[in-house]
């Protein structure tokens, strides 16, 4: 079930010397987690394009190969292919590796492996070998990248059995749910939202605990409509449910975080106390994750919604070069007309 | 172990037909090993056979004949460490059944259940059968990587076809092969087709064996059929492996004698004189001129061996026939490591479809 916005510092955690605490942004979030990780697991590996002596085009992988070898954080060849292949091979020797392709526009070179071998290789041996590996990539628009920096395309990976896919919208749900993709035995493709890279920063205690997979966060309580999105546009979701408090409309506000397999039951229960729902999602929306959610509810939620299950979507084109990108992002005033529009609904 | 190999020119030991190359290198006096590999050859042959009639009478769904080169797979399979690990492409039935897949099994797997791929023993970290072709030399470099990571003295042996050598993921792993120097060994079943395609149209290079230089390791061509020469080839690369002294292609020259599968007709595009040419290489019959001539093999052990492997065949297919059909569950429960709610829902939904399926039709429909 799905998780109220807390900092997940409520465990058991007594191992002598308080956690560090640090004030982060998202991507130094990825950063601490990964560093986390391979401290508490010596089979977690890191390989990628320029991950290892550069750190990353982003810097998520910022000082890893000082700290634990080339051994450890491998700069590979550039080829994609190559990289979710070997991380393949990898896992199944019990390895960890955690793959960096450097934009989500080159991962789909990873496609064969990931979605041919990676999220079958525990059901084709029946449960012999295993795939406990991590594909992260940056992803989404509104960046001012040139093309193929800005894709949005997770409900490719959401479609295909047998893989995770999570995607954080925060600092602290970065290095929670990414512990959490890490150690995880199962493949997981880790979506990181680009333009919130260094967008707000939070206090996170490296504690090394995971957040839940499979579980939405709900971040603000409501209760007459049901606002649900994941990524960064969860920010300009947080916006307009302010906007609509102004305006006395109390919309409850959750992050799906895991896109398959997705936390229902949480969307459900909301969707019951509003009766009313709009999915925001900066995908594309023809055969989107927001599609997959809203046919739920019409399967599972017809007899508690009061109005049609409203989207806010990209535009079904390509991302246009980025003079005209602001056209193709859902912005807060489109997320606040369709809620009020669902409102209006007797 | 001496050896001097090139990309150019085929190392044989045994010429087709079926006399000594040379001075043969003393490992060929183990005779217990030489007869391992014909009695191997020969139960793969005869188990090949078997499982084509089996398809060809509905009894198990395509298959991948390995007819003509058997001599590739019990290479490998002889010469492969327990620890090493194998990555197979889906003509390497004698290299499975070496590594301790039992011919139920092979079946299993070609008769449509994933339980056909659940190695145990020796096989149980290999990989199994790879249908999209190539991507195993990428997974074979992956596993390879693990071992040098952690130092361990263990080797990745891949297999493909010559088809297989066209795409990316040849090239990619052949590439880190050689920046990482990895413990990895590349057999190329060169057999000369690629469903109908020609080895000639799908590379302009003279040799396959010679790619291995752009990527910086050293490749080189073997007679396929020539079990002997295999195994040398094989155990020099796997050493070269152990010893942290990088990876190998062996370009392995066979020939397809079979179709490419049972559901493939290769009349459509070869001729019989070039299949018909193609059998005077064949490597049983080379290798069993050999041990004639050695005086290890004589008219009543093939007949012996003939009769064995068939009750051994025969054995298989009443093991494959008698497994149980795989539970309903098993299709839901091995996509993750905990089943999440909706394949529950799914899952049990199946249940009730797989009653009705199985006869049990109580509702009217």
């Amino acid at each position: 079930m799905g998780i109220k916005e807390t900092l997940p510092n409520n465990g058991n955690h007594s191992t002598g010397s308080e956690p560090a605490t640090h004030v982060v942004t998202l991507v130094e979030a990825v950063n601490l987690a990964l560093a986390r990780a391979m401290e508490q697991d010596e089979n977690v590996v890191v390989l990628g394009e320029d991950v290892g002596t550069n750190g990353g085009v982003f810097r998520a992988t910022a000082g890893l190969k000082e700290r634990f070898g080339c051994k450890r954080v491998m700069d590979t060849p550039l080829a994609e292919a190559l990289i979710a292949g070997i991380s393949v091979g990898m896992a199944a020797q019990g390895l960890k590796p955690v793959a960096e392709i450097q934009f989500m526009g080159f991962a789909y070179a990873t496609f064969e492996h990931i979605i041919s071998h990676a999220a079958r290789l525990r059901n084709r041996t029946r449960g012999r070998l295993h795939c406990p590996m991590v594909l992260r990539t940056p992803y989404g628009g509104g960046i001012h990248a040139p093309e193929h920096h800005c894709e949005s395309t997770e409900a490719l990976f959401a479609h295909i059995p047998g893989l995770r896919v999570v995607v954080p919208s925060s600092p602290t749900r970065a290095y929670g749910l990414l512990l959490a993709a890490i150690e995880d035995p199962d493949p997981v493709i880790f979506l990181e939202p680009s333009r919130i890279y260094r967008m707000v920063k939070q206090e996170i205690r490296d504690d090394g605990i995971a957040l839940p997979l499979d579980t939405c966060f709900t971040l603000k309580a409501g209760t007459d409509i049901t606002l649900i999105s994941w990524g960064a546009c969860v920010h300009e979701t947080l916006q307009a449910a302010r906007e609509l408090d102004k305006q006395g409309i109390s919309a409850e506000v959750i992050d799906v975080a895991t896109l398959n397999p997705i936390d229902y039951a949480t969307i459900l229960a909301s969707v019951e106390k509003t009766g009313r729902c709009v999915i925001i999602q900066e995908a594309v929306s023809h055969c989107s994750v927001g599609s997959e959610i809203a046919a739920m509810l019409a399967e599972k939620g017809l007899f508690f919604l009061k109005a049609p299950v409203g989207r806010v979507n990209g535009l079904d084109i390509p991302m246009p070069y980025f003079q005209r990108e602001n056209l193709y992002m859902p912005d807060v005033h489109e997320i606040i007309a369709t809620a009020i529009k669902t409102m209006e609904y007797a | 172990m001496q050896f001097t190999t090139t990309p150019y020119t085929e190392h044989q030991l045994i010429e087709p037909g079926g006399n000594a190359t040379g001075t043969l290198p003393g490992w060929m006096q183990d005779q217990d090993l030489l007869l391992k590999f014909y009695r191997t050859m020969n139960l793969i042959r005869v188990f090949d056979k078997r499982a084509i009639a089996l398809q060809r009478t509905g009894q198990m769904g395509t298959y991948a004949s390995c007819l003509g080169q058997e001599a590739i797979g019990t290479a490998i399979g002889c010469a492969l460490k327990t620890e090493d690990v194998f990555v197979p492409y889906y003509r390497d039935q004698a290299a499975q059944f070496l590594r301790g897949v039992p011919l139920y099994q092979l079946l299993q797997y070609w008769g449509g259940t994933e339980w056909g791929n659940h190695f145990t023993g020796t096989a149980r970290e290999d990989f199994p059968n790879c249908v999209p072709i190539a991507t195993q030399i990428t997974h074979a470099a992956g596993i390879a990587t693990a071992f040098k990571i952690r130092g361990q003295k263990r080797a990745a042996l891949v297999t493909c076809g010559d088809g297989a050598t066209s795409r990316g993921d040849f090239y990619e792993p052949l590439n880190l092969a050689g920046v990482w120097q990895l413990p990895m060994v590349l057999v190329v079943n060169n057999n000369q087709w690629a469903i109908s395609v020609p080895r000639a149209l799908q590379t302009g290079a003279p040799t396959i064996a010679q790619k291995a230089m752009a990527a910086g390791i050293e490749g080189f061509q073997v007679d396929g059929n020539d079990v002997c020469a295999l195994y040398e080839a094989i155990r020099y690369s796997l050493d070269k492996a152990h010893a942290g002294k990088g990876a190998t292609l062996i370009e392995a020259m066979s020939y397809r004698l079979c179709d490419h599968t049972t559901a493939d007709d290769a009349t459509r595009y070869r001729s019989h004189e070039e299949v018909n040419a193609a059998w005077l290489k064949e490597p049983v019959k080379r290798l069993q001129t050999f041990l004639h001539q050695r005086g290890l093999w004589d008219e009543q052990k093939e007949q012996q061996l003939i009769t064995d492997c068939q009750q051994k065949v025969e054995q298989a297919v009443k093991d494959f026939q008698s497994q149980p059909q795989q539970p309903v569950d098993d299709l839901f429960d091995y996509l993750f490591d905990t089943t999440p709610p909706h394949l529950i829902v799914q899952r049990e939904r199946t249940k009730q479809k797989a009653a009705r399926l199985a006869g049990g039709n109580h509702h009217g429909h």
